[in-house]
């Protein structure tokens, strides 16, 4: 029984993670309309970005600041380059320029940081922690409170704040919003930084983890099935969806793997998530879509 | 009304409505094909033959199945990697366990079985529309891609992952020198392509277009929408399919479900971005753009920077421009390189 609860904290900690990345998604669904396939690039190139600061002997601080600056920049540029001229077209065109935009980011963060692997040590030690009869990782239980202490901030921002109060406008009705003075290019930019924001904290958990290296972007991938389960505008789903992925990859792999193999946990998530779309296709928390002839 | 529910009649806003049925302009046609059949052969090297005709043709034929989905009847799909493989492994074990079948037969029998695989894959499209359709169809590019790796039955319980094909004979001929894969190749692909142009312009492909531009209003006048879908699902993993096996058989020579990854469908997508959807030409204009261009960067930069930058770094910059095209194309040209070079030559004329 412990084993079992071991296998199922680990993986609702590393789910925690998982609904990290989907929230960069969910901010920028809710306000374009697009799934950002590049979110993973995002999180490569912030992690890349900061880790060859500090490996100059930048300070923490600078680097953080530093690559901000560089994610902010980049949300400016995608939304004049890429989203303001691909306005109202459809979602899969949309889809497909943010894959495009993906190659683009993640072959400049290599071109100009080099593809090598870099250790990134946050002073988080990983040591065994036992809490009642189960044993944690102390790294990955500050982690999962670092994501968690952000998904509350976020939520915070976007229920309290100016931004957070037009970008429901927006997501509700944009043309609506934009008779009464919003500004979407304003808008669209800020969330992309935000969600800049939130691939540097996840890169920085990650690449922690797992070292910094292109394998980083593959986490967009886990990222997708989190949302179908979850539904693609809402935070809370987001994070249900990333605790229901993590601990059904965990236990998948150490129950269902044997019988079939190993390495289930590839597909398990896919599986998972089509048998959510079969049953629930606007996900847990989704808004269900009305269909207009 | 949200940009979500604004879209979500998939491919068919923002472009003309209504492309005719493929016009075919038989002088043209006929020199190409000649050009192919009797001209390449006569001055093509070895180089040309592995690095540039057959990964061409192969690609081709894989972005042309994609477009059947995609193009002509508006299903996304992530999995043309996946009915690859399915394609490539079928064939293998039809050639190794019913060896008196002619090649050509197993060929296509890899291409059927592909094609079942894809309507499985394509019954959730009964359920789901536009843009979440990715989500089945990348969950079966895993699968897929697991099982291969996983049960040792299809890769006849080899011990390394990648398995040596067997020799390509064709009524007696022996078609493993480059020229013959390269024969083989393009024959099939003719065939696939004819076949796929007859069908495009069938009642069956007029049925994927209604779908693909109005899905209720094609129910509404009586389109059998759940049909069309479903045959388009077959169609385009069929001729994706027979592309797998095309490429472990004449490309690569070893059947490996890693040549077969998410990457491969990205190419294939890229194809018919860059080529054009819904245009059978622009499969391979597109897959000619895709093949050529790494092609054409590598010698550059080694022309312009002398080989100063290593691999790594050309194909980083492969990257950026790549990613930097595709979104070019869906900005500045939504129908791709076919519709391109149709305007150009209406106004040469």
């Amino acid at each position: 029984m412990s084993f079992f609860l071991e296998t199922l904290a680990g993986g609702l900690l590393a789910g925690v993670m998982y609904a990290l990345v989907a929230i960069g998604f969910v901010l920028i669904y809710k306000a374009s309309g697009v799934f950002n396939f590049a979110q993973g690039a995002m999180v490569l190139c912030a992690a890349l970005t900061f880790v060859t600061l500090t490996e100059r002997d930048v300070p923490f601080w600078l680097a953080g600041l530093i690559t901000l600056a560089v994610m902010v920049t980049l949300a400016v540029a995608v939304e004049r380059v890429v989203l303001r001229p691909l306005v109202n077209r459809s979602q899969i065109t949309l889809f497909m320029a943010t894959l495009g935009l993906s190659y683009v980011i993640e072959g400049a963060s290599q071109f100009l940081m080099g593809a090598s692997v870099h250790e990134l040590d946050l002073g988080i030690s990983d040591l065994p922690v036992e809490i009642g009869p189960i044993q944690l990782s102390s790294f990955d239980l500050v982690a999962a409170l670092a994501a968690g202490a952000l998904v509350i901030a976020l939520a915070l921002f976007f229920e309290r704040t100016r931004i957070g109060v037009s970008l429901r406008a927006v997501a509700d009705d944009p043309q609506a919003a934009l008779s009464i003075g919003i500004r979407l290019p304003v808008l669209w930019a800020a969330v992309w930084a935000v969600a800049g924001f939130v691939a540097l904290v996840a890169g920085l958990l990650w690449g922690a983890r797992q070292g910094v290296q292109f394998s980083l972007t593959f986490v967009v991938l886990k990222a997708l099935p989190v949302l179908i389960i979850g539904g693609f505008t809402s935070i809370t789903g987001a994070i249900v969806g990333g605790l229901i992925v993590g601990a059904g990859d965990a236990l998948a792999e150490i129950y269902l793997g044997p019988l079939l193999g190993g390495s289930v946990s590839t597909w398990f998530a896919y599986g998972l998530a089509v048998v959510f779309l079969l049953v629930r296709p606007a996900g847990l928390f989704g808004e269900r879509a009305i269909e207009r002839v | 009304m949200p940009p979500a529910l604004a879209t979500l009649s998939g491919l068919g806003a923002g472009r003309r409505p209504a492309l005719p049925a493929v016009p075919v302009r038989t002088a043209g046609l006929a020199l190409l094909l000649a050009v192919a059949f009797v001209a390449i052969p006569l001055t093509a090297t070895d180089y040309w033959y592995n690095a540039i005709l057959i990964p061409f043709l192969i690609m081709a034929l894989a972005g042309l199945g994609l477009n059947l989905t995609m193009g002509y009847a508006g299903q996304a799909s992530l999995g043309t990697g996946a009915f690859m493989a399915v394609g490539a492994y079928a064939t293998y074990n039809l050639l190794l366990r019913l060896p008196d079948l002619p090649l050509p037969v197993s060929l296509a029998g890899g291409g059927l079985i592909a094609g079942a695989v894809g309507l499985v894959v394509g019954l959730p499209s009964l359920r789901i529309k536009g843009f979440y359709l990715i989500a089945p169809t990348l969950a079966a590019q895993f699968l897929i891609e697991w099982i291969f790796n996983q049960v040792g039955w299809f890769s006849n319980y080899a011990t390394s992952s990648a398995i040596s094909a067997p020799r390509l004979v064709v009524l007696g001929h022996d078609l493993s020198n480059p020229a013959g894969r390269y024969a083989l190749t393009l024959t099939s692909v003719t065939v696939v392509a004819a076949l796929a142009w007859r069908l495009v312009g069938s009642q069956t492909g007029r049925n994927w277009r209604a779908v693909r531009d109005g899905e209720t209003a094609a129910a509404v006048i009586g389109v059998p929408v759940a049909q069309a879908k479903l045959s388009a699902f077959f169609a385009g993993a069929a001729v994706s399919g027979i592309a797998g096996a095309l490429w472990a058989f004449a490309y690569l020579g070893t059947v490996d479900a890693r040549s077969f990854d998410l990457d491969r469908s990205f190419q294939a997508l890229f194809i018919i971005i860059i080529g054009g959807l819904g245009s059978l030409s622009g499969s391979f204009i597109g897959a000619a753009f895709i093949v050529l261009t790494p092609i054409l960067l590598t010698h550059l930069s080694n022309a312009i920077l002398g080989g100063s930058l290593d691999g790594g770094q050309v194909s980083n910059l492969q990257r950026i421009i790549f990613g930097a095209l595709i979104i070019g194309f869906l900005i500045k040209e939504p129908n791709g390189l076919a519709a391109l070079l149709g305007r150009l030559r209406r106004t040469a004329r």
